[in-house]
């Protein structure tokens, strides 16, 4: 079976954003970008299901700048077979994106669909979810464990009180959490083969969505700076300070 | 201009990220609230009682058993046109369905908000918390998930709603619930703790984590952990505070062994006491601690729990 795997290029996660003087946004000239975490976790789940011979293709879908055919090399470079980049220079939001990979998955025809639960940079984690309900599928987000058997698909969750088990049928969308396996690194090799590999680029209006936001952002604001407090010397001026001071205990 | 709040229950009432819920919904205007299960009577009685709540729906039957995003966004878009506001908290089943429900009302969903400005406008947080986006939605019917820490949640008591059925509407069959494992314990959870015991890679190992037990119980606290402790397998995911786990702001937060990366702070900066142990002088932690103390754990905890036993 074919798998799509939508993969995102964000502010790399070890940097610390800054807000822009003008409150229009983050800074982001300059800084490093990567793929998404989650996202390079949902690739490399793929490449275990074709590894294990239960997808046999991989297409790696970036919608964005130009520079998102990066992202897509990454993915190439950890084991997708092929990349479609979606070109705009819009901030592109989830209902949007969601459009254009229903239009994809429409012309496409994968049986699953795995994506990052959230983007570390707009922390929305929605994409997932309304890809699944615009195509009517039924969707595992936040999967831990994922097994495609008998004709469906099984997927442990992670939920706030522990674990839960869903069974999908196919076709299905899957949004991976931290611990649904460890993503490889690219080796040089296969860094050189994704050379080769094909991308396709297209516009948004190809796929007949029209990306214009439906949230307009008003501003961007630092949060609250927390100062930070006094340091103790020992546990018992600690516990003191917590019971006559902060009066928390 | 009516709300309609979807809310998580358990054998003790309405939890409270839902009631948090409940008092975002609050500054906008009149409230309905939807409950589904299986044999709901006494939640649905919880829910009647919440302040500000006039009407509440029950979904009660085999259907609703289990919380599927498929099922209960089926059911949410049914009741959608009667209202100009959806909401959930933004828990793990919240971030499950209202997505969902969105798409489907060909909505943009407006995640995990930390404020409402107006019926249109609201203020959530991005980058791990790093930056506060203030945004105006187009969207006939807004799609909400709230940031339960954000907001102090209304009492269990005090209102007298009304309770009457959801309306019947038709249910895909597409997914269907397995199983469930849940952690067992007797501990507060971590979004509704007073005091959260965090441990982090300092911990070691699984079995120091066990270490956190008596200072939790001397505490009545719940135990939490940094991604890197979860990522490392000493504790399960849901432990996990921080930016892609639980979002906590309890009145003391104690993070033992936690160097402090960005994406923990996003997790634990709202908390109202937050109190630091690392042997390292240099952890980001301590710029964050209203009270910092640089020792080794592994000799300030049995120190801390002999203290603590003073009283």
């Amino acid at each position: 079976m074919k798998i799509l795997v939508p993969v995102k290029r964000v502010v790399d996660y070890n940097v610390k954003v800054r807000v822009k003087a003008d409150g229009t946004g983050v800074e982001t000239a300059g800084v490093k970008m990567s793929m998404n975490p989650f996202d390079e976790i949902a690739i490399e789940e793929a490449v275990r299901l074709k590894e294990k011979g239960v997808a046999t293709e991989i297409v790696a879908i970036s919608i964005g700048v130009a520079a998102c055919s990066e992202t897509i090399r990454t993915a190439l470079a950890m084991g997708a077979d092929r990349g479609v980049l979606v070109e705009t220079d819009m901030a592109v939001e989830p209902i949007a994106v969601a459009k254009m990979l229903k239009a994809l998955v429409e012309k496409e025809q994968p049986q699953l669909v795995i994506l990052g639960k959230q983007a570390i940079d707009d922390d929305m984690s929605a994409t997932g979810q309304m890809l699944a309900a615009l195509l009517g599928w039924p969707q595992g987000t936040f999967a831990s464990k994922v097994a495609v058997e008998n004709g469906g698909i099984t997927v442990t969750r992670e939920v706030d009180g522990g674990l839960e088990t869903v069974a999908l049928t196919l076709p299905a969308v899957v949004t991976t959490d931290l611990r649904l396996n460890e993503p490889r690194y690219a080796s040089l090799p296969n860094i050189r083969k994704a050379r080769k590999k094909p991308i396709e680029t297209m516009k948004p209006a190809d796929l007949g969505v029209d990306p214009t936001p439906r949230l307009t952002v008003l501003r961007v604001t630092e949060p609250p700076k927390r100062r930070a407090g006094q340091k103790v010397g020992s546990v018992a001026e600690l516990v003191m300070k917590l019971r006559t001071e902060a009066k928390v205990i | 201009m009516t709300t309609l709040v979807l809310l998580d229950y358990d054998s003790l009432g309405i939890k409270q990220p839902s009631r948090s819920a409940v008092a975002a919904a609050a500054k906008l205007g009149d409230i309905h609230v939807l409950v589904t299960g299986k044999g709901i009577e006494a939640a649905a009685a919880a829910a009647a009682k919440l302040p500000g709540v006039s009407r509440v729906f029950v979904a009660d039957g085999d259907d609703y058993a289990n919380t599927l995003a498929e099922t209960l966004a089926a059911l949410l878009v049914a009741m959608a046109p009667n209202y100009t506001h959806l909401m959930a908290a933004a828990t793990a089943s919240g971030k499950n369905i209202m997505p969902r429900v969105a798409a489907l009302l060909d909505s943009q969903p407006i995640s995990d908000i930390a404020g409402v400005e107006d019926a249109d406008t609201f203020i959530r947080p991005i980058y791990a918390g790093n930056a506060l986006v203030t945004v105006k939605s187009s969207d006939p019917i807004k799609v909400i998930t709230v940031r339960a820490a954000s907001f102090d949640p209304v009492a269990g008591e005090g209102g007298s709603a009304s309770i009457e059925p959801a309306p019947t509407v038709s249910l895909p069959g597409h997914s269907k619930f397995v199983s469930a494992e849940l952690s067992k314990s007797e501990r507060p959870e971590l979004t509704a703790a007073r005091i959260v015991v965090s441990g982090g890679r300092g911990m070691q190992n699984g079995e120091n984590f066990k270490l956190l037990d008596p200072l939790a119980d001397r505490l009545g606290a719940a135990v939490g952990a940094s991604r890197a402790a979860v990522d490392a397998g000493f504790v399960p995911n849901d432990y996990q505070v921080g930016q892609t786990g639980k979002i906590v702001a309890p009145e003391l937060y104690v993070a033992i062994g936690i160097s402090g990366a960005i994406q923990h702070l996003a997790g634990m900066k709202d908390s109202k006491v937050i109190v630091a142990i690392n042997k390292d002088e240099e952890a980001p932690i301590f710029q964050v601690a209203d009270y910092g103390l640089v020792q080794d754990l592994f000799t300030a905890l049995p120190e801390l729990q002999a203290e603590l036993e003073k009283a």
